[in-house]
């Protein structure tokens, strides 16, 4: 290695350097901690009791029904909210593509809005919406034949996961929409064009040639958002606060360790988690691997 | 050293001193802090007024704690286990007094205080206040819910609450005859096990029967003629639709707000909802001829024999056992709760005074008319179970008497207690 080579990789250390002290500071050392704190039998007002007790933690979490149904509630919010927001924000993200250009930033600002509201007032604005008491929506039924006007959203599983996946994906559609837009602009007009005088009607040069091209941002929209929702709190905490069967992993983890002050049990359900997030990861960056490889024409 | 190099020292020391000389500085007599929850403002007046009355001798501070009680609890629970020395008074909802005094996180009251401030005061503050045997907090302010009715619906069922006792039965069947909706709090939430425990306790039982022992073995007193009792009435409120629709979302102030609607008939709840309904008729939002109709009468009752044991709630001061001026700390919480204090912060705030005293004040049975009722439902209150798993017990509760509709005495007494047995054993998730 030369002199100069050695300076550089020794400044690159340097600057770094922070970024790594911060990096290990905040997450490293949590997690780790949030690890040896789940082998053991700990509860807060109780310091003097705390004892290893091996995986027992895990054990009492795995096999709890409690833990796998909020598994299977946290997992179906993501699925769907993702798909919907996917479809939804390729959707928005045709519209802004081929508007005309003075409006583009215009309709940019206007969908980012409920982006960039924070998830507890845009929660509390739909629980509100929806609260049978309070809420405008009811009034709105007043009028449709068939459909109960005091209906109670938040009394039922099925009504409530609804309103809190439609929050969510009213936050969240137009950052899908965004990454999608920018997926789009790099698709070659070229390859449109030349499908269009070959006679491809509008759906085949979407499906042949739009959509292929995408593959890197739509996975890259994907895996943001999978891995949000997976670790959805907000919302479900204020709306529900898990009731009627909405227990999300996070908020079961928030219940044990804050609620209950059960340390070692919140611990094993928080690594847990981790591990799942982990997971969505793995997956999510295979494909992705997959993909940009055959985007460079190497699959 | 070089110049340059003495110039930095010299900086640096004087960077250093300076804060140090800022500390010394800091002089005057000392500080307490009491971590109070939120309310209209009270209680920084009584800081203010016991700071004057202090003389010099402390100075009273106030910091507020979260909205919901179990927020609070979770926060001072955190900072207690820290050993934080910023805890000098606490504001304490009564069912969490245990679970902070078992680990010693309470200072203790001592003997001459605790006969002091246990004066004159309702049995259920003093019964709050307790854990195994000994008073651990200070009883400040004793909440207890009534039954508020609408005078025209109890007279079209032939009922007087105000003069008779009245019964589950009776106002059920009043509501039902007549089409109106009940005023009961069936949400997924602390309110949910306020209802459960009083009418357990009303129907002679208790939600456990020995609360003060340890977490694997605490006996659950659902299975037995008063836990059915108690799901058969919250059974039919939830099939038979007598709370309305929105009775599994239904907290204290949608309650009210049902109440208040022309279809309300009866209500169980707190004294707020009589200053919420006066400040609504001020404000136009509600008509004046509304306030004329409500009554209000001690809680209804089991069976029509027994006597009801009305929800009992509250706050009590607690002294931080890490508090560097405990002794101070004691002082203050006893000018905070004298029946003056008391009797001011009700008449302002609406929070009804643990010192039996304090309801013979002028302004305080101006403001409330039925503040004798209020004593009186106080003294046969009954707290919710005092145990440091008091957070298991409660949440356990709601998991299983969720929603009210699904709530069966064949069934629900029984999954209650294998449910939360299984939770205290560390065997089953919340």
């Amino acid at each position: 290695m030369s002199d100069r080579a050695r300076d550089e990789a020794r400044l690159g250390w340097w600057l770094a350097g922070p970024a790594f002290v911060v990096m290990v500071a905040v997450t490293i050392y949590p997690i780790l901690q949030a690890f040896y704190d789940s082998l053991f039998s700990y509860r807060l007002t109780a310091p003097g009791d705390k004892a290893f007790n091996g995986g027992q933690n895990y054990v009492v979490v795995l096999s709890d029904p409690v833990w796998w149904q909020a598994f299977w509630v946290t997992a179906l919010i993501t699925v769907i909210t993702v798909l919907v927001e996917l479809v939804l924000g390729f959707l928005l993200a045709l519209v802004m593509h081929r508007a005309i250009r003075s409006l583009r930033g215009v309709l940019r600002t206007a969908i980012l809005v409920p982006y960039g509201i924070i998830t507890v007032v845009s929660a509390f604005a739909w629980f509100y919406a929806f609260d049978i008491s309070s809420g405008f929506v009811n009034h709105w039924f007043d009028w449709v034949p068939g459909i109960d006007p005091d209906l109670n959203w938040f009394a039922h599983q099925g009504t409530s996961l609804f309103v809190i996946m439609a929050s969510e994906i009213w936050k969240t559609t137009p950052f899908i929409s965004l990454l999608l837009l920018a997926g789009l602009s790099q698709v070659a007009g070229e390859l449109e064009e030349a499908a269009e005088v070959d006679g491809a009607t509008w759906a085949q040069r979407l499906q042949r040639v739009v959509l292929p091209n995408m593959k890197a941002a739509i996975m890259v929209a994907v895996l943001f958002r999978a891995l949000d929702a997976f670790r959805i709190f907000d919302n479900v905490f204020i709306m529900t606060n898990g009731a009627n069967g909405t227990t999300v992993l996070s908020l079961l983890a928030y219940r044990t360790s804050i609620g209950r002050l059960e340390i070692g049990l919140g611990s094993a359900i928080s690594v847990l988690l981790f591990l799942c997030v982990i997971g969505i990861c793995f997956i999510a960056i295979k494909l992705f691997k997959v993909d940009l490889a055959s985007a460079r024409g190497e699959g | 050293m070089g110049r340059r190099t003495r110039s930095l020292a010299a900086l640096a020391a004087v960077a250093v001193a300076l804060p140090l000389a800022a500390c010394a500085a800091e002089s005057g007599p000392p500080t307490l802090t009491w971590y109070i929850n939120p309310d209209n403002g009270g209680q920084v007046e009584i800081a203010a007024r016991c700071t004057q009355e202090a003389d010099g001798e402390y100075r009273l501070a106030t910091e507020v704690l979260p909205r919901d009680a179990a927020s609070q609890r979770e926060q001072l629970a955190r900072r207690l286990a820290a050993k934080d020395s910023s805890i000098d008074i606490m504001s304490l909802d009564p069912p969490f007094i245990p679970e902070l005094a078992e680990p010693g996180f309470l200072a203790p009251i001592p003997k001459d205080v605790a006969e002091k401030v246990s004066a004159d005061v309702v049995q259920g503050a003093i019964d709050g206040a307790t854990w195994k045997d000994e008073l651990v907090a200070i009883p400040f302010w004793a909440n207890t819910q009534l039954l508020w009715y609408r005078k025209s619906v109890a007279e079209a069922a032939g009922l007087d609450p105000a003069k008779e006792p009245v019964t589950w039965q009776q106002i059920m069947d009043a509501a039902k005859e007549q089409g109106k909706v009940l005023g009961v709090q069936g949400a997924k939430a602390e309110s949910l096990t306020v209802w459960v425990n009083a009418l357990v306790e009303s129907a002679g039982g208790h939600v456990l029967e020995n609360p003060e022992a340890p977490a694997d073995e605490i006996e659950l007193g659902l299975e037995s003629d008063a836990g059915r009792a108690a799901a058969e009435i919250i059974g039919t409120i939830g099939r038979e639709g007598l709370g309305g629709p929105g009775l599994p979302t239904a907290d204290e102030n949608a309650t009210m707000t049902v109440f208040q609607r022309d279809n309300g008939s009866f209500m169980v709840n707190w004294p707020f909802v009589w200053s919420a309904t006066n400040a609504a008729v001020d404000d136009g939002t509600l008509d004046a001829s509304l306030v004329d109709d409500i009554g209000w009468a001690l809680y209804p009752r089991v069976d029509e024999e027994d006597e009801a044991r009305p929800p009992y709630g509250g706050i009590n001061l607690g002294i931080g056992a890490f508090s560097e001026h405990v002794d101070l700390a004691l002082a203050a919480a006893q000018c905070i709760v004298t029946p003056e204090n008391q009797a001011e912060y009700f008449a302002t705030n609406g929070n009804p005074p643990a010192s039996t005293k304090a309801y013979d004040d002028p302004a305080v049975q101006k403001a409330f008319p039925m503040a004798d009722v209020i004593r009186e439902s106080l003294e046969q209150a009954a707290p919710r179970p005092q145990t440091p798993y008091y957070n298991e017990v409660s949440t356990g509760l709601q998991e299983t008497w969720h929603p009210p509709a699904a709530v069966d005495p064949d069934t629900t007494p029984q999954e209650s207690t294998d449910f939360i047995t299984a939770v205290l054993r560390g065997e089953a998730l919340l």
